[in-house]
């Protein structure tokens, strides 16, 4: 086992309340890829959100890299500009071309001039493919192109941690391929991830752990296949056979 | 009518009453504007009791005429020793109450963003004065801007409201010349140029939404 990246101990959230965490340990080790699956509402992306302090726990403690998140604005801001993070919709500016989306970030984060933080931004997006469309504005894409590039502008920090939210979720089954081979190449780069997935296939071939929350709880985690093809929990189980049934 | 007594004097008099009815508005527009602006803040980021005042302010200039609130000010406030000219008075009142609807006008563009354009912004890093300056305001004000533009050419016609207490502008002018000569078409004359003020106003806007437009926008709603 390689040192721990992330370490989330008793961790508990809610809405109102609501609550959505109960009570969640998770350990991320450098250059590991999970993928957080369960029901809707089971609190995955509360999870998730709950990282970078996106979402503000209600109890618990999440230590990054060795730093305790959230001690002070100026320290948490640090933190999240080693996390990226793609939400499920919505992640790019619409006002912005995809250039300026994935540069901007450099320029007011990192303090990079414009010209450099551009470069460097032309970089990330031809290393998805995605250099014809940098001068276009997000809404000229189709969804998977966004969310490509919504990975691009990520990946453009050189995150230490990439946290994915349900990235293929809102797109049709032809671009959800595309999005997903954009992962897969991510995947096999070895950076840290955590990604929450209904797609089962991409688990199974890239993740190395499979965690899976039912409920605000941590029900079942392990090795990907071990959980996808031999869960030992009865829920866990039940979720993956429908799962299957629907796709 | 003879046309010359037309032409000469009752249409060059009633556009004499033109600047005071576009400084009227443009003053109270701004005075809205700011006004609005504080508040749509205010209500999004202020606590209690703060909120509930700003709500109650909102709700007390839209839920009464804008008729009663010109009153108010020039005849009620004096009562209480503050005394306005009438100019004064119609500006401070149709600001006011602009303000309100600029308020909600605002708030509802900003509440209209999605929450992920936030929490992107956050998630990257960036403080909460740029997450403002850079992701929300340049979208809201994309949003806000048909209403705005909408609210304006409304002021233009609320300004004639300022004639019942003698602010000498478009419509008080109209109705000297109406009383002056027995002649009611006059007021044919005076929609005429409120038509012709709030018409190009109206082009204004559909030019700003292209000007500003974000691309893709629209064939994204269709």
């Amino acid at each position: 086992m390689g040192s721990p990246l992330l370490e989330v101990r008793g961790l508990k959230a809610g809405y109102g309340k609501q609550e959505v965490l109960r009570g969640v340990d998770l350990r991320v080790n450098r250059g590991e890829k999970v993928v957080v699956i369960g029901p809707s509402g089971s609190g995955k992306s509360t999870l998730l959100k709950c990282i970078p302090h996106l979402v503000k726990p209600l109890a618990g403690e999440i230590v990054f890299d060795g730093k305790q998140v959230g001690d002070g604005p100026a320290a948490l801001r640090e933190t999240r500009s080693k996390i990226g993070f793609v939400f499920q919709h919505y992640t790019l500016f619409p006002h912005m071309t995809l250039l300026r989306n994935v540069a901007m970030p450099l320029q007011l984060v990192k303090g990079l001039p414009r010209h450099d933080a551009e470069l460097i931004a032309a970089e990330a997006l031809a290393r998805l493919g995605l250099k014809d469309l940098a001068p276009k504005y997000p809404l000229e894409l189709s969804g998977g192109q966004q969310q490509r590039g919504a990975i691009a502008r990520a990946m453009a920090i050189d995150p230490s941690l990439l946290l994915l939210d349900e990235p293929t979720s809102a797109l049709d089954p032809e671009l959800r391929n595309e999005v997903l081979e954009t992962l897969y190449g991510i995947a096999r780069e070895g950076r840290s991830m955590i990604i929450v997935t209904h797609e089962i296939d991409f688990a199974e071939a890239a993740a190395d752990r499979v965690v899976f929350i039912d409920n605000g709880l941590i029900v079942e985690e392990g090795d990907a296949r071990q959980v996808l093809e031999r869960p030992r929990g009865e829920r866990t189980e039940r979720f993956l056979r429908r799962l299957k049934s629907v796709v | 009518m003879e046309l010359e007594t037309l032409l000469l004097r009752v249409i060059p008099y009633i556009l004499g009453g033109v600047p005071v009815t576009l400084q009227l508005t443009a003053l109270s527009f701004t005075l809205g504007l700011l006004l609005g602006s504080l508040l749509a803040a205010a209500r999004i980021f202020g606590r209690q009791p703060i909120t509930a005042l700003v709500t109650g302010y909102i709700e007390f200039f839209r839920g009464t005429p804008l008729l009663v609130q010109i009153f108010f000010i020039y005849f009620g406030l004096p009562a209480l020793g503050i005394r306005f000219d009438p100019f004064t008075a119609a500006m401070l009142a149709i600001g006011f109450n602009s303000g309100a609807y600029q308020a909600e006008i605002l708030r509802s563009a900003i509440k209209g963003i999605p929450e992920e354009q936030f929490l992107s912004a956050e998630s990257l890093g960036l403080t909460t004065g740029q997450i403002y300056r850079h992701v929300i305001f340049p979208q809201a004000l994309r949003i806000a801007t048909p209403a705005l533009v909408n609210e304006l050419v409304a002021l233009v016609k609320y300004t004639s409201l300022a004639s019942i207490i003698g602010v000498a502008e478009l419509f008080r002018k109209t109705e000297y010349m109406v009383s002056y000569t027995f002649r009611p078409e006059i007021y044919l004359i005076s929609a005429a140029i409120y038509l012709a003020i709030c018409v190009p106003a109206s082009q204004l806007s559909k030019k700003l939404e292209t000007r500003f437009a974000i691309p893709g926008y629209r064939r994204a709603l269709v």
